[in-house]
This record gives structure tokens, sequence and C-alpha cells, in this order.
């Protein structure tokens, strides 16, 4: 069991990172540690808990701002948010379920490291899109800050984006500002039934090219689609795509008219109103309901909308796939049974354009398969070379994401 | 501002720096003659101006990539410039270094309605992607208000902004994937068609980084479908105090227009007296407001703002009604730096962000500036970020003028950082703000953010003298100091 560092203020964080870099001893940074399992397993002998830094520091709704000390819980955030009638517009997942994990227990800092959004990733950007501001401390044990707390800002690198997706490999976040929306006034969900996955995913296309500004788009097999808890998707029998509209009620209301008759091509056309709505966007955004057995390793691909199928197609003749689409098919949640290494020589043999992370597989697995995407040589040295410009020892988190990184 | 000291072993070979570059980019791609350079002796910011050693204009990625290692292994400092309409001096030459022109790239490779994206050489205009897709309704969201000259590339080596950026966001928020030749001759390709990058988001670093990270030589950008209709509101207001209030309010109300502009006294006389937009002279501020969307949105959400307008006690509210209209409206906003530029023989245009709900306390502090130093300025604003472009009127011909406004626009941008704002929204650091980074970051701040930059150039030969006010070498960033090693805060609970 790893010594543990539960620091109660940025100083006492700063304490423990010198202390590390002196004995040149690896940290495993979390916040709450839920996603822990997300990633290499880092084995290191002293663990670094941010999860005593917690608190909103400032929360301006008319600024559409938000800063907060790095460890502070999400649902501390999203309270806050909706009695103000606004949100974290990148639609944060909870991977916790999903990683065997308590639900709703992760920290905006484990958040915005991770990089992840949700389905409205299409429209309004990822995490790093809406960070504006952080405090750190790198593995050189020194304090740096970037960004701000406006909106707009391009005042020196923005290492905002660089921390952004770098799974503490980087630096020791502990104060973070990001940017918050209004919550939409009200949400439709349009559906079609019965398609197969490359007819879907053209379906998909058509409504994002639309000028309907469309926020989420989802495509769930018959085997996904019977796992949801919404009776009207489990209880259809077939394939349920998902079309999402938000916005001020007759503005809605509108488009989902309008929708509903540009994809009556599609065949037969259905609506989900308010919580049965908010239910299946929520699913599709935590995944692990959808995603079916939790011994199967779970794989998250990223690639060009259109491929989406093709490839999934071309895997279920080699593996024991089972997948749904979010982001109009661009996003690919793949589950595997049954190969050694997760299915991951297939995967990557089989990707063009696009990367591909192991998400979920036991620690054995994720020890000895490159859980990211490996990056071409000159890449791959190039972020060695950050890694090493911002930790030269190695200390924080090493080799959470690849083998000196 | 002075500019790193030129090496003059380095000048001194120049004739032997030009023929290996003309092995590399034969013909007319090599320019030496001074009549020739002088086309490329300063950008959009042009107090500041220097020849190049020589001018490199290649037309392939392999002869970026080709020029760079040459350069790389010459000890040869290299400035990229894409069409020069910077307004921070980011791509000034230097008088040792080898101006690397992108003008040749000018083709767009790939439309791809599908995937919702167009892949262009870093040389094509804003302006230009969006009339590539507009046939089909599509267009390209960020608007610099250069776009007919700007390029892509220089958009994303300085994360362009632009009127509609509240809405649909940055440069970054709409760049899919680039390819970039960095300083050693490697060619590296981040992001692409999909979106999210496979490990650190360098992407995300590399726009915005002026220049001094890499040479953009392809991009990948999303475009978006038109909204269905735009209309927008033309709001008077008999001070300051009210119309920023109205821009609070109608954010707060959960509103986020298309876009949100603000133009105080000075502004609207000036434009008005060059375009004749129809705006109303007995008003201390003028607001803007658009919103694009359905029909039926935007008539709903027009009447929001409307009575959000008269509650802060608007006294002009005109609604466009027709497309012309509308863009009569903005006919004005756009046309306001020329339109400055009538009244006054030179001007100077600044760029600070601010937190929205301080536009009015800076204004009066500016109002205050513009006493102590002499010098008059109007004031026109991305109101909806917060985004300032106070223009500083002077007479470079009349001595100490320049100085004054140069000194004025620095206790401008100083007000902004002390109000919980920065130096540059949208315009970039380059030469103009580089000495006022101290402001707003420490030196260990500044040291980590060059620590990026030896990632990329170990050597500092890429742009150098921008965005930094030290140099530091690399290795001497890289020296640790490890202090200390007792065990951390002993009296907490270990686990």
């Amino acid at each position: 069991m790893a010594t543990v560092f539960r620091p109660r203020d940025a100083g006492e964080a700063l304490e423990a990172v010198r202390w590390a870099l002196a004995g040149t001893h690896a940290l495993d940074v979390a916040g709450a540690g839920t996603k822990r399992g997300l990633g290499r397993p880092i084995n290191g002998e002293y663990a670094l808990d941010l999860s005593g830094l917690a608190g909103i520091t400032l929360y301006e709704p008319e600024e559409l701002v938000l800063s907060a000390q790095a460890g502070t819980p999400m649902a501390a955030i999203e309270a806050a948010l909706v009695a103000r009638h606004q949100m974290l517009a990148f639609e944060p997942p909870d991977l916790g379920p999903l990683l065997g994990q308590p639900a709703n227990a992760g920290t905006i800092g484990g958040t915005l490291a991770c990089n992840l959004a949700g389905p409205r990733r299409i429209k309004s950007g990822a995490a790093r899109d809406h960070f504006l501001g952080v405090a750190a401390i790198s593995g050189r044990a020194e304090r740096f800050k970037s960004g701000g707390r406006v909106v707009k800002n391009v005042t020196g690198y923005d290492l905002c984006k660089l921390l952004a997706g770098s799974y503490g490999t980087l630096g020791v976040m502990t104060d973070v500002t990001v940017k918050v929306l209004p919550r939409p006034e009200k949400t439709r969900t349009v559906l079609l039934l019965g398609l197969d996955d490359a007819t879907a995913v053209k379906a998909l296309a058509a409504a994002l090219n639309s000028p309907h500004e469309v926020s989420g788009a989802a495509h769930l097999p018959p085997a996904a689609a019977r796992r949801s808890a919404v009776s009207y998707v489990s209880g259809a029998g077939r394939a349920v795509t998902a079309i999402r509209l938000e916005g001020p009620g007759p503005s809605v209301a509108y488009r989902c008219e309008k929708l509903r008759a540009e994809l009556a091509v599609f065949g037969a056309v259905e609506e989900l109103h308010s919580h049965n709505s908010t239910a299946l966007w929520r699913e599709l955004r935590d995944v692990a309901r959808l995603v079916g057995e939790s011994n199967r390793a779970v794989w998250r691909l990223s690639v060009p909308p259109m491929a989406g199928p093709g490839l999934v197609a071309a895997l279920g003749r080699v593996l024991d796939v089972a997948a749904f689409y979010d982001w109009g098919g661009g996003l690919i949640w793949l589950a595997v049974a049954g190969a050694a290494d997760g299915g991951a020589a297939a995967i990557r043999g089989a990707l063009g354009d696009g990367h591909a992370t192991l998400m979920r597989a036991d620690p054995a697995v994720r020890a000895v398969v490159l859980v990211f995407q490996p990056q071409l040589p000159a890449l791959a040295a190039l972020s060695r070379r950050v890694k090493e410009n911002f930790d030269p020892r190695g200390i924080l988190n090493p080799g959470r994401m690849a083998a000196g990184v | 501002m002075e500019m790193p000291e030129p090496d003059r072993s380095v000048i001194a070979r120049r004739r032997e720096i030009a023929a290996a570059l003309r092995d590399i980019v034969p013909g007319e791609g090599v320019i030496t003659s001074e009549d020739e350079l002088k086309a490329f002796e300063c950008d959009g910011l042009m107090a500041y101006r220097q020849l190049p050693m020589i001018v490199v204009l290649p037309s392939t990625t392999e002869q970026v990539a080709a020029v760079l290692r040459y350069c790389h292994g010459a000890g040869v400092k290299v400035v990229p410039r894409g069409a020069g309409t910077g307004l921070s001096g980011g791509a000034l030459p230097l008088a040792d270094g080898v101006l690397l022109g992108l003008g040749k790239f000018n083709r767009i490779l790939d439309i791809d309605f599908d995937n919702r994206c167009v892949v262009a050489q870093p040389g094509v205009t804003n302006l230009g992607i969006t009339n590539a897709v507009a046939h089909a309704g599509f267009y390209y969201a960020p608007d610099p208000s250069s776009q007919i000259a700007c390029t892509i590339g220089g958009n994303v080596a300085e994360n362009s902004g632009g009127v509609h950026c509240l809405k649909y966001g940055l440069t970054a928020n709409n760049v899919l994937g680039v390819e970039l030749a960095l300083m050693n001759g490697e060619i590296v390709r981040l992001g692409g068609k999909h979106l999210d990058a496979e490990g650190y988001d360098l992407l995300g670093v590399v726009t915005g980084s002026e220049g001094l990270l890499g040479v953009i030589t392809e991009v990948t950008v999303r475009i978006l479908k038109k909204p269905e209709t735009a209309r927008a509101l033309l709001l008077g207001f008999p001070t300051n105090e009210s119309a920023s209030d109205c821009v609070a309010a109608v954010i707060a109300a959960g509103i986020i227009p298309g876009g949100m502009e603000m133009m105080d006294r000075p502004a609207i006389h000036a434009a008005e007296a060059f375009v004749k937009a129809g705006y109303p002279l007995d008003v201390e501020a003028l607001l803007i407001v658009e919103l694009d969307g359905p029909e039926v949105e935007v008539d709903l959400l027009i009447e929001r703002v409307r009575a959000i307008a008269a509650d802060k006690g608007a006294v002009t509210c005109r609604t466009s009604t027709s497309e012309a209209e509308r863009l009569s409206f903005w006919a004005g906003r756009k046309a306001a730096f020329p339109a400055v530029g009538r009244i006054s023989p030179d001007y100077m245009c600044m760029d600070g962000t601010i937190p929205r709900k301080q536009l009015a306390r800076v204004l009066q502090r500016t109002t205050e500036l513009s006493t102590k130093h002499g010098l008059r300025v109007a004031n026109v604003f991305h109101a909806g970020d917060g985004n300032l472009h106070p223009l500083i009127l002077f007479d470079a011909n009349k001595p100490g003028e320049l100085e004054s406004a140069e000194a004025f626009g620095v206790d401008i941008l100083r007000l902004c950082v002390e109000v919980g704002g920065v130096l540059t929204g949208e315009h970039g650091v380059g030469v103009e703000k580089r000495d006022l980074m101290p402001v707003m970051f420490d030196e260990d701040d500044l040291k980590q953010q060059q620590r990026l930059k030896c990632a990329f150039d170990p050597d500092a030969l890429l742009n150098p003298g921008k965005v930094f006010p030290i140099l530091h070498r690399c290795a001497e960033l890289g020296r640790l100091h490890v202090r200390g090693g007792q065990t951390p805060f002993p009296d907490l609970p270990r686990f």
C-alpha cells in the first residue's frame, strides 16, 4: 500500500513535490482517484492525494467563469452551477462506474487532467476548450500559472490545453478556472429506429449538416439499445439513433419539427422529451450501462465520423466486439471479449486517421498493452521532450501515459 | 523595444546561406535584393521595421522542412510569416534571420462535407475557406476583421478571434489538426479529421504560439452550417455604465449572442462621419447585439434583449428588419478603424481583455489617462467577451507623440491586468507586448513557458525576440535546483 500525502493547501502540495524531487520518488498524483484505473498502472510507493484542496474560490455567473481548487468535487461544482441555471458545456462524463468506482465522486482537477467530454463535445468542445486558467506545480517543484479568468486570452502559451489530457504527468494542478455557460431551457431528442450502423451515421451526418444546432448525435445498435434504462429505448427491440436539440422552448419545437421532416427518408421518427431525454444522454455520457458486461475490455476510438461504421464492421470480423457510437459516429465505445491483449493489435491495425485508448482492462493487460495510441517516432520524441522539460526526474505519474511519459 | 543583437558572423555568411537556400528552393523562391526585401520589412504593426537578411518562399512541406533543417544546422534564425497582417509584430523580420514566407501554400486540399471539415494549406485566406464552402451553406466561424487578407496558418499561429467568437469560439476551438515542421526539420501531424489528441494536446499549445514552436504547413478546420437567420439590435445608452450593465444582464439572462459589440462616443462619431450608418449621435455608448439561429428563436431573443435594454435605460432601440438593415448596423462598427484613421494622422490599436463587469470602470480610467497623456482615445470593444480595442489617436510627426501614445497604451494594458484581465485577447504578444509580460506572469511562469519552447526548439532559432522579454538558454532553464528533502508536513496523517 502506498504512502499517501494529503496536502491541505497548495503550499503543502509544493512541499510534497519538493520532497519527492529531492529523493527522486515517483508520486501517484490523483484527485479522488476514481479514474486511477485509466492509463498504465504506476505502482508508486507514494501517492499525492489532492482531494484536500477543495472549494470553489470564485463563481461569477454573469461573467461565465468559475474558479476552484483542483480537488473540488464535481458534485459541488455541479450543484453551484445548477442553482444559477448554468453548466459545464463540455458535459463531463462520470466514468467512476465504468472503472469500478463509485458514481459522482470525481474532482474538477481529475476531469480536466483527463480532458474528457460528453456528447455535447461536437457542438461545445472538450474540457480543454473550457479551461481558462491554471496554477500548478511542475516536477521541478516550482509553481507556475497560465491563462487567466477571462474567456478571450492569447497572452503566452496556453498551458491549460497542455495540462488538459496530461493525466497528471506534467504538473500537479492546484487551482483551476473554467468557462461556464447557460443551461439550455429545453431539451428534446429525435429518435430513428432500426437503422444499421452505416445508415445511422449517414442520418447523423444529415442532422449535423443541417442548421439546427444539434448538440448530441449517437447511435445504439440493438444490443446496446436493449441495455438502456429508458424503457422506450430498450423496448424498441431494434437499433436506436438519437439526435439532441437544446435551446429556448419555441426554438427546440421548431427545429425538432424541421429535423423530423428532413430525416423522414430514414424511416420512422420518434421523440423523447424531458426526463427520458435527460436519462438517455446521461447513459451515453457515462458509458458504463450501455457498454455491457464488466469483464470486457473497453476502448474509446476517436475517428473521422464517416469512418466509424466501417471500422467497427472490420473489427467485428476478427474480434468479439460490441459497440455504440457518439459524436455523430466519430466516437466509438467498443467492448471486446476474449482477446489476451484486449484487442489492441487488431484495433490499432485497422485504425486509419484517429486514435484508440484502452479505457478499461485488468491492470495486467494495461501494464503490457499500450493504453494510449502509439505515436510516430518524431511525435513520440517531442512528447518525451515536453515531459522532460516539465518533470525532468520523472516523479509525476511516470509512465502513466507511455514509457518515459 | 529592443530586438536581440544581430549576430555579425551570421550576416557575414549571407551569400553562402542564400546559395544553400537556393539549392533547396530553386528559382525565384529566394530573395536577397534590398528592393524586394522591403516588401517584408514589417507586418501589421508598422511602427517597427527591419529588413530581413534573406526571404525564402518555399512551395512544399519538404522544402519547408529542408530550409528549417539547414538553418538549424547552420545556426541561422528563422521568422515564419503568413500574410503579414498581424498587429503585434509577430512576423517582424530579424537582421540576421531568414524570413520564411508561406504565401505559396495557397491551395485548399480537401473539402469534406460529410465529416464537416476543410483541409487547407496555411497560406489560404480565412475568407477563402468560407468562400470554398459557401455554395453548400457552410462557413468557417472565426472571423478576424482582416479576414479578406489574413491566412489560416497565421490565424492558428495567433489563435485569432473575431466578432463571432463569443458564441462560436476562437481559432483554437475550431482547428482540428495541423501538420507542423519543427526547427530540426522533422514533420509531425497533430490531430486530423477526428477529435482530441491521443497524447499531450500539442495542437492546443501550437495554436497561439506565435510562430515560436514550429512552422505550420497544413491546417484542418471544422466548418459549420450557416444559421437560418441573423438579426441585429442597435441600442444607444446615455452612459457607458448603462451600456455595460446591459451587456452583463444579457449574459446573466442566459443569452449568448452571435456578436455583442460596443462603441463609445468618439468611435460612434468617427464611424458615422465616415460611413453614414445612421448611428444616433446623442448617446454616450452604442451596442450592436446580433442574434442568429432559426427565425422563431431569433425573434424570441430579440424581444428579450430589447426588454433588458429598456430596463437598463436604452434611449435608442432599433431592430433590423432586413438583411440590408442588419448590414448597415454593422457597417459603422466594421469601418471603425479606418474611420478613426480619418480623424487622426495616426492611431494605435490596443487589445486587452477584462472581466465584463469592469467595463465602466476601465472606460472611466481610460478617460482619465487620456487627459494625463494629452491624447484622444476612441473605444470599440467585443463587449460580450470583454475584449477591448482602445484606439489611441496621435501624430507621429509631432515630436514625442509616438512615445506618449505608447506610454498611454502601456497604462491601459496594466489597468486591464489590474482589474483581473489580460494583456492581449486576440492580437498576440509579439514584440508589442513582450516587455509587459512580467506584469501578468512572474519569473517562474515565464521560465516554464520557455521550457515548452525548449522541447520544440532547444537552440531558440525560431522567431526569437518575440513573446518573451528575457531569453534564457535551454541549458540554463533545464538546470535543477533541488532544495530540502525533508519529509513533507510530518504532522499530517500518512496511510
